[in-house]
This record gives structure tokens, C-alpha cells and sequence, in this order.
């Protein structure tokens, strides 16, 4: 049984629909990625399956429990890692897992043990007992990913976890979530901008856009949906029906006298390829990115929005409320 | 699960917000001196400078402003308590906690009690320099104690109410000027309340429900009330319980 499934959930803020009718079946033990640009419903979806948001319609269920009607159970089950740091900075680090504990009735005879074992997860038992205050942005964030799997819950919710984080923080940060995940079979249930991180690190992903989920696979179907790798080759006189006609050529399509060819395994055909054409100046190959399937799907750029608000609930909810009226 | 695991768990909750608050006052000490050190300031200073050519009955003025000037430490500090939720919201620190499966009511009564336990240690502090005024009855404090807990449970849940409404830091200093400061005049704190005074300003105190605060500590540790004991802290336990409610319903809408 998948440990979330949602049917026709739908959020409307005034007169703008953020979600208009999400179907999700995520099995237990997923690392399941929404991938999409600002507005596109992201948060609000994670903020209705973790009983933040009240759904207007449809129904998300959690290991079981209805977020409407049981939202306590759902509380019980699942972990969150917000995009902004929500640390008790007057607290040491010790201390905000031990509120934690006592807030999610974690039994006294275990606190402590837990706690420990957390903290050595994110090799944070050295400054435990440290304000929080005196962290740095990447033991801040590692805390509270500890922090959020501390009651042992069935679901993770990071919502752009590695969100202003320098590049080699964003791995490591990466490398726990994995770890973590691995170690209680939690299922994790993320958004990110960052399209090669949900490439390497999600089971399955869905793309996101105004509110619907327009694409459900796991990231390796989703680029071999675009049949192949792109090779952009520029050459006088290329013979376009020759090249159409090979097996392992996908697609075909010319821009300002670049020929950019989309084929199967050209790392084994790229050579016979070449052969076939006269004069060839210059050759590029790439692998296609989620970006390419996003841009395919939509006509879009998955990153055309930019960044107008750093998607926290209340700000997300604000700018609805705003555009509703 | 069962009601009493239920309850078991929103005790928990309630007491997890509890330690928070506690851990959070011990560890700003600046802040228990400057509570204390303000009503000392009130007594010796205003209180011995006034005294010197006034005193109400055979009492001192500073004797006599005693039970006033502990009410005005539980007056600020539990309304300004009850108001930083404010700057804990802008911070985040309360997301994480109003995400967890403990219902909002338990928060706000763990808020509740944190805050009168801050306020009750600052009076307590207080309390010990009551040999300073010799008219004052130490017998009377477990009486003045009580009354004075009940109205801190009034002023948290008041705080809490309209820091649940407000956004921004920015009303804060609306409501010091029209609210805080108003209640704290108009209590009867500073100034005996009797006919002398204006029909205006007498029918005022009358209405603020702080008054017989006043009158229940000063009755109790000078001796001089106008109303009964009992009929005063009836008042206040009726205005706590009201607040309570208004409390816990703002607080539990609060976004």
C-alpha cells in the first residue's frame, strides 16, 4: 500500500487555484522529488499533506490517515524540514531536539538515546551543547534534519532543503538525507530548484506546473522519454534525410545553422554519425536534463520565473490572497 | 490510543513548552535583574522622593505604593511576555513547535503557565525585600501571591491574544501607550482610590479589573481594601477565565 496517496487534492487561496487536482501514489521508502518552478504549487501541496494548509476539495492520505480529518495522527507520522531555519536559537542543539522529543511524546526511557544517536548522525555531538545561535548555515540545517526524523516518522517533507547552501554544503547535506533514509526506511518527499540534485538523488519524480502534476516517472525514463542524447553538430551541408533515416536517430531539427540531433546511445553511434556527414566544424554532445524534459513539456524554462519569493508558507499564502483579489 | 494516552501526550506537549520558556528565562539573566531592578526603582526612588512630603494615612508612600508597584511587575511582565510570540513568529521559532501533534490549546496553556512562572520568580525576588517596608504583613503573602498568580494567568493569556492578532512589532508600542500603561494608572497602583478622587477617574478604576488586584494585595499586606477579599479575587478569576478563553481562541485561529 503506498504510504501516500492523494486524490484530486485542490487549494484555492480567494480566486487563484495554487493546486487544482493532484493524484500521487508514493510507496513507502520513496525518495520522491516535485520539481517545478515558483508558484507552481509545490508548497502548498507538501503544506496540505502535512496539515499546514487546509485542502479545499480531494483527500490526501497519510500512512493511512486522512490530513482533514485526523491531522494529529498525520502529525505523528510525518517529519519537516522547512525552507527557513525554524531553530530555537536561544536553545543549544541539545535542546531543541530535546523539546522536540518532549513535543512529539517521544517516551522518556528512549529521549536520550535517540537524541544521541541523531546527533552522531549529523556529526553534530561535539557542538550539542552549543547555542544554536553560534551555528553555521550548513550545522543549522543538519540539525534540523535531525531534528525532523527524530520521532522516527513514516514521511520526511523537506521543502527545498538545500536552499542557499554553498555547493559542497548542498552534498554533504545530500549525503544525509541519503543516509537517513536509508537508515529508518523513511520515505522522503522533497522540492527543489536544483534539477541535477532531484536527477541524482530521487526514485521517482513528479513535475509540477500550475498546480498539476504534468509528469510522474523516475528521472532515467523521463530523459529516455526524450529519446536520446543531444548531439548539435555544424556542418555546410548536412544531409538531413540520410541522418532522419538512421535507426538510432530520435529527432532532428535545425537553428541557425546548427543541426542539433536528438539519438540513442550516441556515445556508440556518434562515430558512424559523423562518417555520414561532410565537413563537419564543430561537434558538442550533452546529456538532457530534467530542464530539457521541463522545457518540452511546457515550452518553458523551468527557471524563467526566477526567484520573486523564497516559497516560505506564509509568503506563498500571502501572494495568493494578494493576486485573489 | 486511548483518552488518557491523549491527555498523557498534550501534558507532555504543555510541559515541553514549559521547559522551553523556562530554559529561555534562566538563560537571559539581563533580563530577571532589569524586571527586578525597575520596581525597586519605582519603591525607593519615586516612592522615597514623593513619600518625603506625602503618606496615606499612617502608612509611607513608599509602604503604601508596595502592593502597587508588585502588581505593575506582573502587569508588564506577563503582558510583555504574552506579546513576544510577535518576534517569535517573525524568527520562526514557533513554526516547528505548531507543526507537532500537540493541539494549540496545550501550546497556549504551556505559554500561559511559562510566562507566570517568569513573572511569579520576578514577584518572589520581590517579596524577599519586603523587610525593607515595615508596615508591609509578611503573613499576608501566600494571600497576595494567589491573587496576584491569577491576575499574571489573565495578563499571558491577554498577551498571547493580541500577539496572536498582530503582525508586526510595530503595534506593540500602539498597545504599551493605550493599553498597558492606561491599566496600569487607572489600577488604584499609585494613588489611593476614595471619593477624593475626580467621578471620572474614580468610575474608570472601577472598571479595570486590575484595581482589585490592588485592592486584594494591598488588603492583604497593609491592611487597607475597600472591597472584601474574596469578592476581589472572584473578579480577577472571572477576567482570567474570560481571557483565558479569548486567549486560546485567538491563539488557536493564529496563522
Amino acid at each position: 500500500m503506498a504510504i501516500i496517496e492523494t486524490r484530486s487534492l485542490v487549494k484555492t487561496f480567494g480566486k487563484i487555484q495554487a493546486v487544482r487536482g493532484i493524484d500521487l501514489a508514493i510507496e513507502s521508502g520513496e525518495i520522491f522529488g516535485l520539481l517545478g518552478p515558483n508558484g507552481a504549487g509545490k508548497t502548498t501541496t507538501i503544506g496540505m499533506l502535512c496539515t499546514i494548509i487546509r485542502p479545499t476539495s480531494g483527500q490526501g492520505m497519510i500512512a493511512g490517515f486522512d490530513v482533514a480529518k485526523s491531522p494529529t495522527q498525520v502529525r505523528r507520522k510525518v517529519g519537516i524540514v522547512f525552507q527557513d531555519p525554524t531553530l530555537d536559537t536561544i536553545l543549544t542543539g541539545r535542546e531543541n531536539l530535546q523539546l522536540h522529543a518532549r513535543l512529539y511524546g517521544i517516551p522518556a526511557s528512549v529521549r536520550h538515546l535517540w537524541i544521541d544517536e541523531m546527533l552522531a548522525l549529523v556529526d553534530l555531538r561535539e557542538r550539542a551543547d552549543d547555542l544554536t545561535k553560534t551555528y553555521s548555515g550548513g550545522m543549522r540545517r543538519r540539525l534540523e534534519l535531525a531534528r525532523g526524523l527524530l520521532h522516527r516518522p513514516a514521511v520526511l517533507f523537506l521543502d527545498e532543503p538545500t536552499l542557499g547552501l554553498d555547493p559542497q554544503t548542498r552534498a554533504r547535506t545530500w549525503e544525509y538525507i541519503r543516509k537517513m533514509a536509508q537508515k529508518e526506511n523513511t520515505t522522503v518527499v522533497l522540492t527543489t530548484h536544483y534539477m541535477e540534485e532531484a536527477e541524482a538523488m530521487c526514485d521517482r519524480i513528479g513535475i509540477i506546473d500550475a498546480g498539476r502534476i504534468i509528469a510522474l516517472d523516475t528521472p532515467q525514463n523521463m530523459i529516455d522519454m526524450l529519446g536520446g542524447d543531444i548531439v548539435a553538430v555544424r556542418a555546410p551541408r548536412p544531409p538531413l534525410e540520410t541522418i532522419r533515416s538512421l535507426p538510432y536517430v530520435s529527432s532532428l531539427k535545425t537553428n541557425n545553422g546548427e543541426l542539433e540531433i536528438t539519438m540513442k546511445s550516441a556515445h556508440l553511434h556518434l562515430a558512424e554519425l559523423l562518417s555520414l556527414i561532410p565537413q563537419v566544424a564543430s561537434v558538442e554532445m550533452r546529456k538532457p536534463t530534467l530542464n530539457d524534459v521541463f522545457i518540452k513539456l511546457t515550452g518553458r524554462d523551468i527557471r524563467e520565473d526566477g526567484a520573486e519569493n523564497n516559497g516560505s508558507w506564509v509568503e506563498t499564502i500571502a501572494r495568493y490572497k494578494q493576486r485573489g483579489k | 490510543m486511548n483518552a488518557f494516552h491523549i491527555l498523557q501526550k498534550e501534558l507532555l506537549g504543555i510541559s515541553a513548552v514549559w521547559w522551553r520558556e523556562f530554559k529561555v528565562f534562566w538563560r537571559e539573566k539581563s533580563r530577571i535583574v532589569s524586571s527586578v531592578v525597575q520596581p525597586l526603582m519605582w519603591l525607593f526612588l519615586f516612592g522615597s522622593g514623593i513619600g518625603a512630603s506625602l503618606s496615606v494615612g499612617d502608612v509611607t508612600y513608599r509602604d503604601y505604593i508596595y502592593p502597587g508597584v508588585l502588581t505593575m511587575s506582573v502587569i508588564f511582565g506577563s503582558v510583555f511576555f504574552g506579546l513576544y510570540i510577535i518576534w517569535d513568529r517573525k524568527l520562526d521559532v514557533l513554526k516547528a513547535v505548531l507543526v507537532a501533534p500537540v493541539s494549540r490549546i496545550s501550546i497556549f496553556f504551556g505559554k500561559v503557565i511559562g510566562g507566570c512562572t517568569d513573572v511569579l520568580l520576578q514577584v518572589a525576588i520581590l517579596f524577599a525585600f519586603s523587610f525593607l517596608f515595615p508596615s508591609v504583613n509578611p503573613w499576608g503573602i501566600p494571600k497576595a501571591l494567589l491573587i496576584l498568580v491569577v491576575t499574571s494567568i489573565a495578563l499571558v493569556s491577554l498577551g498571547l491574544a493580541l500577539g496572536s492578532l498582530l503582525e508586526s512589532l510595530e503595534g506593540f508600542q500602539v498597545i504599551s501607550a493605550f493599553l498597558i500603561f492606561p491599566l496600569f494608572f487607572l489600577s488604584g497602583a499609585l494613588f489611593p482610590v476614595d471619593e477624593k478622587l475626580p467621578s471620572w477617574l474614580h468610575g474608570l478604576v472601577k472598571l479595570n479589573p486590575l484595581s482589585y488586584t490592588v485592592d486584594g494585595v494591598r488588603g492583604a499586606l497593609l491592611g487597607i481594601n475597600t472591597y472584601p477579599f474574596l469578592m476581589n479575587l472572584g473578579i480577577v478569576t472571572f477576567f482570567a477565565a474570560a481571557m483565558l478563553v479569548l486567549g486560546s481562541i485567538l491563539f488557536s485561529r493564529m496563522k
